[in-house]
């Protein structure tokens, strides 16, 4: 053997590596949420801007919190648990009781991540578990809307916001009222299915339309989505599949009867199905790997969502749709295995 | 230098149009499916290359070659010419060895390899007097000599594939009568990342390419021969295009440049659309793969009878000064070719047999370079710190090894079954047994699993349980 003094590496190959991480997947996926937040808090003010940094605090701190219990070494340095809290806020009403949002990202972290083992291990999206865990157990204030771009949105909060821990919110119907004329504290998927109007489709561009903190900003969610897609940090087939297969089913209930169901265009602009499919079904962890999977895997939710909208009790249904998606990838990934390079078609 | 014309520019762009690009996907022309594309760091192809003095001692492995080692027909003490046989084969699958210098055998024993510690070797001391002249040839005419006599000149030579796997070259040759071969398709793609030996030896050994290319054909009985090369070596498209004899049964095809292309099955389906069964060789569709640094080397020594004393080796990386390609004669120490190449004075470094993707890193100075070795990679401190500071996390299930695999196989799931040591599950049901460890899911993965070197130490379980 030589007598030097320098020391030679061994390791196997390869010897070089892409450089994508998933601390740097995840980032980036933080930044293309950004703009969404930011459009957020332009719409409903300060109250906006605290149920964000209330999820995503009480995220952070859930994630740290249960690391330190279980003895494991940091895992925000990953920002899965930053998007899991930020993306949480906003699936929420603006005027969501903050008690309530720290409700929902602790449930979203305990019971949706760390339960299952944390970062890829989770079967279900946490911020959905934890807005699910929330529609169940305060039904009232998840449903209680109110209309984006009042005049007075930064100079105080709605009355809703500072609620006390465990207190009922107070009723807010005057109060939205006259914030905003005309507002009639009903999301348009409410109104389309109980009054058959048709809300139109730049209301959803603009921000103008009743709904969630983060869910009516079609154009900022689809660039965050396509920067994103471009990066290859998202799976472009995912929300294509989900959006096509929604607006294809939508398209042939119009064509069934034109007076009783809406245009593809309002199908996948309203609600949370554009938030849905790009930053929610697109989670790696909880989409399937294989590629022909993730086509069926979108499909489903498209279709499960338009079906409990048309025919469910709720208003909405894209967390259930993802929901339902995410336990069937398991199921998906089993049967759609690639075919192995040189084997006979149809067999391997 | 890429002095490219008229309509062939199109096809030979490094980056061609995506009308192209949809069109060579939609047919899978000239490609395969999934694939990586590592950045390339080729800066030593637009370099000659220059030959490498001779060390003073050479030791020489007997195993160098897949197969059975070669065995010593010299004695402790005896005065050898270069070119002269030193070990002769055992049995088929193996290739006698051939002195790189004029020189005494010093002795015959165990040294360090690149394949462990301790391996049976020759060691030549070189006399200073030492020339290139080789002073052990039988020319023969080789238009004379049946397809068998030609596999014998060629096991003759010693020649392994120069491409990295050192599989005794008259043995890749030899086929089974019941599998006739149409094609011989020519490895040009070098899509190993740093590598340009083959592309140097394109360039600057194009008419012994043709001889190589016209023996290994009548060996075996080919009526076809289709050299690939990847797209980003134009110069070598065109140089090999005007080198071609007339008649038409020899084509230069340009296919993509995607790791692994240069694999086998890869090549094959780029350059012919044809698809190797799984499991199977190229010569189950009737094909026999070759590597042009083999077939040009065969080219000139066929003729000359004269056996293989050296190879070309690409010495690159951010750890040496003076990159480039090198005639190294077989046998040269690491360290005589380090010092020659100019290797940065660190006190950290990580030596690579080979290219990046599948190379193997080395753990002394000591070992030689031998018949196989196509580069010498060195990475300096910079590349080390940054692979050790690379945090891994469980697997985020993102698909990216899925669409990298160029086998077709689901690494995330395999490397799963890893985890929970069920490698019978990995071989009977996620195909282990295809995979050729090209290293494509462990490149792309970003929670940094070691995805391929998981699967082979579960081949290595499997292969010990099977035995």
């Amino acid at each position: 053997m030589t007598k030097s003094n320098f020391q030679l590496e061994l390791r196997t190959s390869p010897h070089v590596k892409r450089g994508v991480s998933v601390e740097r997947i995840m980032l980036h996926v933080v930044l293309a949420l950004l703009p969404v937040a930011a459009f957020s808090v332009f719409q409903y003010g300060l109250s906006a801007l605290a149920l964000l940094l209330t999820t995503t605090a009480t995220c952070l701190l859930a994630e740290r919190g249960i690391n330190r219990m279980a003895g494991r070494e940091s895992t925000l340095g990953d920002w899965s648990a930053a998007i899991t809290g930020l993306l949480l806020g906003l699936t929420l009403p603006p005027s969501f009781p903050l008690w309530m949002a720290a409700v929902a990202g602790l449930a979203a972290i305990g019971l949706g991540k760390a339960l299952f083992g944390g970062i890829g291990f989770n079967v279900f999206n946490p911020a959905l578990v934890g807005r699910a865990f929330v529609q169940a157990a305060f039904p009232v204030a998840i449903t209680t809307w109110v209309p984006a771009f009042s005049a007075e949105r930064f100079m105080g909060f709605i009355p809703t916001t500072f609620t006390a821990p465990l207190m009922t919110p107070p009723d807010i119907t005057a109060w939205a009222k006259q914030a905003v004329d005309g507002f009639t504290g009903a999301t348009p998927l409410a109104r389309w299915k109980f009054e058959t109007y048709f809300t139109p489709a730049q209301d959803f561009i603009s921000g103008a339309a009743t709904a969630s903190a983060g869910e009516s900003t079609a154009v900022l969610i689809l660039l965050g989505g396509l920067y994103l897609a471009a990066r290859r940090f998202l799976d472009w087939r995912i929300p294509v599949a989900v959006l096509g297969s929604a607006a294809l089913v939508a398209w042939a209930f119009q064509l069934y009867d034109p007076a009783r169901y809406p245009e593809p265009l309002f199908v996948i602009l309203s609600g949370g199905l554009m938030l849905g499919a790009v930053f929610m079904a697109t989670d790696m962890a909880t989409s399937p790997v294989t590629p022909k999977g993730v086509w069926i895997y979108g499909a489903l939710i498209g279709v499960v969502t338009v079906m409990i909208r048309y025919f469910g009790g709720l208003t909405e249904g894209v967390m259930y749709a993802i929901l339902i998606g995410n336990a069937c990838v398991p199921l998906i990934d089993q049967y759609t295995q690639p075919r192995v390079f040189g084997a006979q078609r149809g067999k391997a | 230098m890429n002095t490219v014309g008229g309509d062939e520019r199109l096809r030979l762009k490094p980056h061609p149009s995506p009308l192209t690009r949809f069109a060579r996907w939609f047919g899978r022309n000239g490609t395969f499916a999934r694939g990586v594309h590592p950045e390339s760091h080729k800066s030593t192809a637009a370099t000659p290359i220059r030959r490498m003095p001779f060390a003073p001692r050479m030791t020489l492995p007997l195993a160098q070659h897949i197969g059975k080692p070669a065995v010593p027909t010299v004695a402790v003490g005896q005065e050898v010419v270069r070119g002269q046989p030193i070990a002769r084969a055992e049995g088929f699958l193996s290739v006698p060895i051939h002195a790189p210098v004029d020189g005494v055998v010093e002795a015959i024993g165990l040294r360090p390899s690149a394949r462990g510690p301790w391996t049976e070797s020759i060691v030549i001391r070189t006399f200073e007097a030492s020339t290139q002249e080789v002073g052990w040839a039988e020319p023969r005419d080789m238009d004379t000599l049946s397809p068998a006599e030609i596999l014998q000149a060629i096991q003759d030579t010693g020649m392994v594939g120069l491409g990295g796997a050192a599989f005794p070259s008259h043995a890749k040759l030899s086929v089974p009568k019941d599998k006739p071969i149409h094609t011989l398709v020519v490895n040009g793609c070098e899509c190993e990342p740093y590598l340009t030996c083959d592309h140097r030896m394109m360039l600057e050994y194009g008419d012994d390419l043709m001889q190589g290319i016209r023996h290994a054909m009548r060996a075996i009985g080919a009526k076809k021969a289709v050299i690939g090369i990847e797209d980003n070596k134009p110069d070598a498209v065109e140089s090999l295009r005007a080198r071609l004899p007339p008649g038409g049964d020899i084509e230069v095809v340009a296919v993509k440049t995607k790791y692994p292309q240069g694999a086998e099955k890869m090549l094959v389906k780029a350059a012919l659309g044809l698809e190797v069964p799984a499991g199977g060789l190229p010569s189950a569709v009737g094909v026999v793969v070759n590597n042009v640094g083999t077939l040009a080397q065969l080219g000139s020594l066929l003729p000359r009878g004269i056996g293989m004393t050296e190879r070309v080796v690409t010495v690159t990386g951010p750890g040496i000064k003076r990159p480039g390609d090198y005639w190294v004669p077989i046998g040269t120490p690491l360290k005589h070719v380090l010092d020659w190449a100019g290797a940065e004075d660190v006190t950290e470094r990580e030596i690579i047999l080979g290219g990046p993707m599948m190379g193997q890193a080395i753990a002394s100075l000591d070992v030689s370079v031998t018949k196989g070795v196509s580069g010498i990679l060195v990475f300096d401190r910079l590349n080390i710190e940054a692979e050790a500071n690379r945090k891994t996390y469980p697997c985020i299930k993102c698909g990216e090894c899925l669409k990298a695999c160029p086998m077709g196989l689901n690494p995330s799931m395999l490397g799963m079954l890893a985890g929970r040591r069920e490698y019978d599950a990995m071989g009977s049901q996620y195909h282990l047994g295809d995979c050729f460890e090209c290293g494509c899911c462990t490149y792309v993965c970003p929670s940094h699993i070691p995805l391929v070197q998981q699967f082979r130490a579960a081949k290595s379980v499997l292969r010990d349980r099977a035995s």
